[in-house]
């Protein structure tokens, strides 16, 4: 059967985050925004969400199960607020989610309760490198197997919370296969060196790391000798981003709204001039059908199937629907568009990182 | 619960369909292009057929309250398959069509049998809907065929023109077209009322077939009314001018119901250009790899990738459109919505298609210039893509007609 509505306890997850974007995310995103930092206590508010520990089950702390779907639900509502702060409020899945579903069940017992405990802990992963022809299913880190470690070497960058992360996934190429290995906060090689200085998502603590000659245990390979299965964790990244973007546009589609309603010229709403209002229908329909692709491919995921060309399709529709989206937001504001005391040119700086991030997001 | 789970009974009736879309439809489609007013009786016969066998029709419109009708999220599958096929041949199939959509939006119980039960039995046939004129097309509130109340008939007067398989329905059937016409010129749209007028009637006229760009197979017919007398009971619904609206809600409820349809079988039109294009492409070794970075793919492969995509998005919001029908919800911001977005995608994916594949696009040899021909009539007809665009707008903004010209 068809369905396009949400249960009654997803819409709940969606209420509470909702609240929590407008009342605090959306609050705080510009201050954020031009002091490049988040206010902790927006992290410590966001982690009452509960929406990991909700995802991860009992006997490992958390008090349930991952829903994709749960997922993109909530990421929306987050992103509508802050895109910087819904990135930073799931940095831990970065981690979780990965050993969640693709861990060993040592790996799993060590490190998701470190995610179920009342306090915010950022998880990180390592995957894009500084490159025009970065390709994710064909790193240029490398993993090589070494007396019962595997030794990793690449330089990356956009680690979210590199600096700060207890753990992260670091990926590279171990036989030409992409593979994930757990890196515990100051381990030997892995070097985090300057917070990247990116055009939009400034809040969000990204940072370029290298990796020499950086010793990881046999053991902490992501899923152990049986390796990761990257796509899963990729379609589930896909799904988590084409998700914000969706909230990113939604916030920018509904301020324009407002503004052009409210803006006169030649005595009436700018609103009330088709050149305007057309603008505004065709951003309605396509942050809607974009809606639709990620949830699909966030269904796809429950259900275990394959969801690969589904989230590629929604990711690439988002990303361009995005950047359309707050590019118009911009444009109906006209000058004061431009102007960073209206939050607009913010949601397009935001927007147009979409195309370059990957990996930075997982549900 | 969100799902996108198709419900088996889906899958069953689409194997049937697919045969017929594949060794029926496709095979004839050159043909009914190259000889317009050709009638494709073979599929009109297999089709009618199944109407008789299952019956259900494929065609309907809009889900009965007081019957077992087929669902919309059925309906915009089996549309869509069909018009993969061919969608000129589609808009030949017999059955109630847009005419039966008007009768089950507006009609009431005792209307509806009277009026459909004709296409449950006995010989294939056609109802059309007749709402444009020569003089106005979006702007039917300024229709001015008349219909004037003489005892116990209406006695209609007026022309019609662009009636989808108007012919079909009053000259080649025993069928029904529903005229909209005004009861009270003065009273703009609340006097505007759907009127049912069978095949036979004296006083209408089939009087031209339009010579088109494309889907060619299907009759586009005008319509002339001269005092044409039908019984008192023939509008659908009540005949009181009751307010400024009313009059007017049936058509807007007509269109919520018949837009999907229309949406489904535009995007059958793009994905057989898609599909062609993909299977020309694997013969020289390129196949699409989604999941390759963006700015890494080759112009052509970014291209499908983003037809495939806009395809997708256009689907799902006419799923959800058919769904939201299905469960009696108020879809009118996405009906428009859905044909907005797949009048733009099927007109822009069928030409994209024609552009990448260069000579063999533009040749009448393969099928890629019909079907770019075929796609831009879902761009116009059920309200142009700008009618739609309005009517969303309005909705989001919460402004009348006055407001939001």
């Amino acid at each position: 059967m068809f369905s396009f509505e949400p249960s009654e306890e997803q819409q709940m997850f969606i209420e509470a985050a909702r609240k929590f974007a407008a009342k605090e995310l959306r609050e705080h995103a510009r201050r954020a925004d031009e002091a490049s930092a988040l206010a902790p206590e927006i992290l410590a508010g966001g982690w009452e969400l509960g929406l990991l520990p909700a995802s991860i089950p009992e006997k490992h702390g958390g008090f349930g199960e991952r829903s994709a779907i749960t997922g993109v639900l909530a990421a929306e509502e987050l992103a509508w607020g802050d895109l910087s702060g819904a990135l930073a409020l799931s940095a831990p899945n970065l981690v979780a989610f990965p050993v969640l579903l693709c861990g060993s069940d040592e790996q799993k017992a060590e490190i998701l309760p470190h995610f179920c405990t009342d306090a915010y802990a950022p998880g990180s992963a390592a995957l894009i490198e500084p490159r025009y022809d970065f390709d994710s299913t064909a790193l240029k880190a490398t993993a090589v197997r070494s007396n019962g470690n595997y030794v990793l070497n690449g330089v990356k960058c956009n680690v979210p919370y590199a600096a700060e992360a207890e753990w992260m996934i670091a990926y590279a190429a171990l036989d030409g296969r992409t593979e994930g290995f757990l890196v515990k906060k100051g381990t030997v090689g892995a070097v985090v060196k300057d917070r990247e200085q990116n055009m939009g998502m400034k809040a969000l603590p990204l940072y370029s790391v290298d990796f020499h000659e950086c010793r990881i245990p046999a053991s902490q390979r992501l899923g152990g000798d049986g390796g990761t299965d990257f796509t899963l964790l990729l379609n589930g990244s896909r799904a988590a981003l084409a998700a914000m973007a969706v909230g990113v546009a939604r916030g920018a589609y509904e301020y324009a709204l407002e503004y052009a309603k409210n803006r006169k010229a030649f005595g009436e709403a700018i609103a009330q001039r088709q050149s305007i209002a057309f603008m505004l229908a065709e951003m309605f329909v396509d942050i809607d059908a974009a809606r639709l692709m990620m949830w699909e491919a966030a269904w796809l995921l429950d259900q275990k199937r394959d969801a690969t060309r589904a989230a590629c399709l929604a990711k690439n529709f988002a990303d361009e629907m995005a950047l359309m989206v707050t590019d118009r937001a911009v444009q109906i504001l006209g000058g004061h568009g431009y102007i960073r005391d209206y939050p607009v040119e913010m949601w397009l700086r935001n927007a147009r990182g979409f195309s370059a991030m990957e990996g930075i997001a997982i549900v | 619960m969100i799902s996108f789970e198709t419900p088996p009974e889906i899958e069953k009736r689409l194997q049937f369909v697919r045969h017929i879309a594949k060794e029926q439809m496709r095979p004839q489609a050159r043909h009914f292009d190259e000889h317009e007013h050709e009638v494709p009786w073979d599929f009109i016969n297999l089709m009618w057929d199944t109407v008789l066998k299952t019956g259900q029709s494929f065609r309907s419109g809009a889900p009965r309250p007081d019957g077992p009708s087929i669902a919309s999220t059925t309906l915009i599958h089996v549309i869509e398959e069909l018009s993969f096929g061919d969608a000129g041949i589609y808009l030949c199939g017999p059955g109630a069509g847009l005419g039966g959509a008007a009768i089950e939006a507006t009609g009431t119980k005792e209307q509806k049998e009277r009026f459909l039960a004709r296409y449950r039995e006995g010989k294939p046939k056609w109802a059309s809907m007749a709402m444009t004129e020569p003089q106005c097309g979006s702007d039917t509130a300024a229709i001015r065929t008349t219909a004037v109340r003489d005892g116990d008939h209406w006695v209609l007067n007026g022309e019609k023109i662009f009636v989808t398989s108007g012919h079909k329905s009053l000259i080649d059937s025993e069928g029904l077209s529903v005229i909209w016409a005004t009861v009270d010129p003065a009273a703009g749209r609340a006097g505007i009322k759907p009127f049912v007028v069978e095949a036979g009637t004296p006083g209408l006229k089939v009087t031209k077939l339009e010579h088109k760009m494309g889907i060619r197979a299907s009759d586009t017919a005008s319509i002339v009314l001269e005092d044409c007398r039908i019984p008192l009971d023939n509008v659908l619904g009540s005949a009181e001018v009751v307010d400024r609206t009313t009059g007017f809600k049936g058509a807007m409820a007509t269109f919520d119901a018949t837009r999907p349809s229309v949406a489904a079988s535009a995007l059958g039109i793009a994905r057989a250009s898609i599909e062609l294009l993909k299977d020309i492409l694997a013969q020289e070794g390129i196949t699409i790899e989604y999941q390759k970075p963006r700015n890494l793919l080759s112009a052509i492969e970014r291209d499908v990738i983003d037809m495939e995509a806009q395809l997708r998005a256009a689907w799902l919001l006419t799923l959800r459109a058919a769904w939201m029908m299905d469960e009696r919800r108020v879809n009118t911001i996405e009906a428009s919505a859905c044909k907005v977005k797949a009048g733009d995608v099927v007109t822009k994916v069928t030409a994209k298609a024609v552009e990448l594949m260069g000579p063999l696009g533009y040749s009448r040899k393969l099928l890629l210039e019909k079907w770019m021909r075929d796609a831009k009539i879902n761009d116009l007809f059920e309200g142009t893509g700008q009618i739609n665009r309005l009517i969303i707008a309005r909705r989001l903004l919460g402004y009348t007609s006055a407001q939001l010209k």
